[in-house]
């Protein structure tokens, strides 16, 4: 597979998996809103999983569709980071989650609007509208919660704590030739950015900023926690037990 | 351009079928009111996605195949993406549809800047602006929920998009 349909591939694995992981809080949440905001975070995340790999099987030709890529695909396959794959955890913990990668999704399908990928820019201006909705709805959790009372705070900075080791992959460098062609996104340019909007969230949540981590990362190279092969386990169940079925 | 026998051209007709489909979620307004129609030419019937992750995208392009078979037109359907549907694109006639049918349509004009929903919705039922929202997703995913302050209304608002 070459870089450029591998950075398809990724794109779509990022939206796709934490979208299977938000719906698993579909009848759980906390609340009415927040659960139909999970479930819509998810549907979109789904929904730009579908373009993005539908556009990696058409750079492959190798005639797989994006049901073909996230149903009969397994773990070392898989090119997500490993952010996305951790479980919900609690409440806090999925916020957490939810705020630091949106914030960083809204800033990379920004950028990729710019995409000399004509296909990747027009995925990435629908796309971008809809995580603007994430990151804000998220940061607006991580406020609320950090900022409410002291179970909820600690919640909420438990949750970041637990995530903080997963942020440095988030900005590890992409193909360098995909970049130079306009194609991708050069991510570790988007960190500043991504750290100020953060610091601004937590200062206004009360909240103090993770401590430094040891950085957890592979899941660019299909290294996975094995969190991610229960995740497919239920997501892939249909299609690999009844091979070819249509709805 | 041949014209069948009450003097329409195909195309014409291809506008009056699509405009004949309803959006399965919002029955009250059509695929071309919505805006989800691109334009059609002599082959397709080109059609865009409004959210990424809507469900009804798939049953969008089923029924205009349908509705286009049913009529014995040899139009394709074609999705294409770019560029991004915005709400600016639902009709005069189908904002006052949505008003008529309990929706409060989106402002025009903001679908550039995301889905934030600065401004007060109006409410469909009195047109009061002394509007809250009370939940940022409703019953789709373009749709949040409203109510209305004056006449105690909880009404559906289209997000701008």
């Amino acid at each position: 597979m070459n870089a450029h349909t591998a950075y398809a591939l990724h794109l779509g694995d990022d939206a796709l998996i934490l979208g299977q992981r938000l719906s698993e809080w579909c009848g759980h949440a906390p609340a009415l809103e927040i659960d139909l905001s999970l479930a819509n975070l998810a549907l979109d995340l789904v929904g730009q999983a579908t373009s993005f790999l539908g556009h990696a099987g058409a750079l492959e030709g190798d005639g797989r569709d994006a049901d073909a890529l996230a149903f009969h695909r397994d773990v070392l396959d898989f090119t997500n980071c490993l952010m996305v794959e951790q479980p919900n955890g609690d409440f806090g913990q999925t916020i957490a989650r939810q705020f630091l990668f949106s914030t960083y999704q809204h800033m990379l399908y920004e950028r990729l609007t710019a995409s000399t990928d004509a296909t990747l820019a027009a995925i990435a201006a629908k796309g971008v509208k809809e995580v603007a909705y994430h990151a804000e709805v998220s940061a607006d959790w991580v406020i609320r919660l950090g900022d409410g009372t002291p179970e909820s705070a600690a919640r909420m900075a438990a949750g970041l704590e637990w995530h903080w080791r997963f942020v440095d992959e988030l900005f590890e460098p992409v193909d360098p030739a995909l970049v130079a062609a306009g194609i991708a996104v050069d991510t570790p340019a988007l960190r500043p950015a991504w750290d100020a909007r953060v610091a601004a969230v937590l200062a206004e949540a009360n909240l103090p900023r993770p401590a430094p981590r040891r950085a957890v990362t592979g899941g660019r190279n299909g290294h996975h926690s094995e969190h991610l092969g229960h995740l497919l386990a239920a997501m892939q169940h249909l299609p690999r037990s009844y091979p070819g079925a249509v709805w | 351009m041949a014209r069948n026998k009450s003097g329409l051209t195909i195309l014409d007709e291809v506008w009056s079928v699509l405009a004949q489909v309803p959006d399965p979620e919002i029955p009250a307004v059509s695929v071309v009111d919505l805006g989800i129609v691109r334009r059609v030419d002599a082959r397709a019937v080109i059609i865009t996605p409004t959210y990424s992750g809507c469900p009804a995208t798939l049953v969008i392009e089923q029924t205009i195949r349908a509705a286009l078979a049913a009529a014995h037109l040899p139009h394709d359907v074609v999705t294409e993406l770019a560029p991004a549907w915005t709400t600016d694109w639902i009709t005069d006639d189908g904002r006052a549809k949505l008003r008529a049918f309990g929706i409060a349509p989106p402002p025009i004009g903001h679908g550039t800047r995301s889905l934030m929903n600065a401004a007060p919705a109006e409410c469909p039922r009195c047109s009061s602006t002394d509007t809250r929202e009370i939940s940022r997703f409703g019953s789709t995913p373009c749709k949040a929920l409203w109510q209305c302050n004056a006449c105690a209304e909880p009404f559906d608002r289209f997000k701008c998009h």
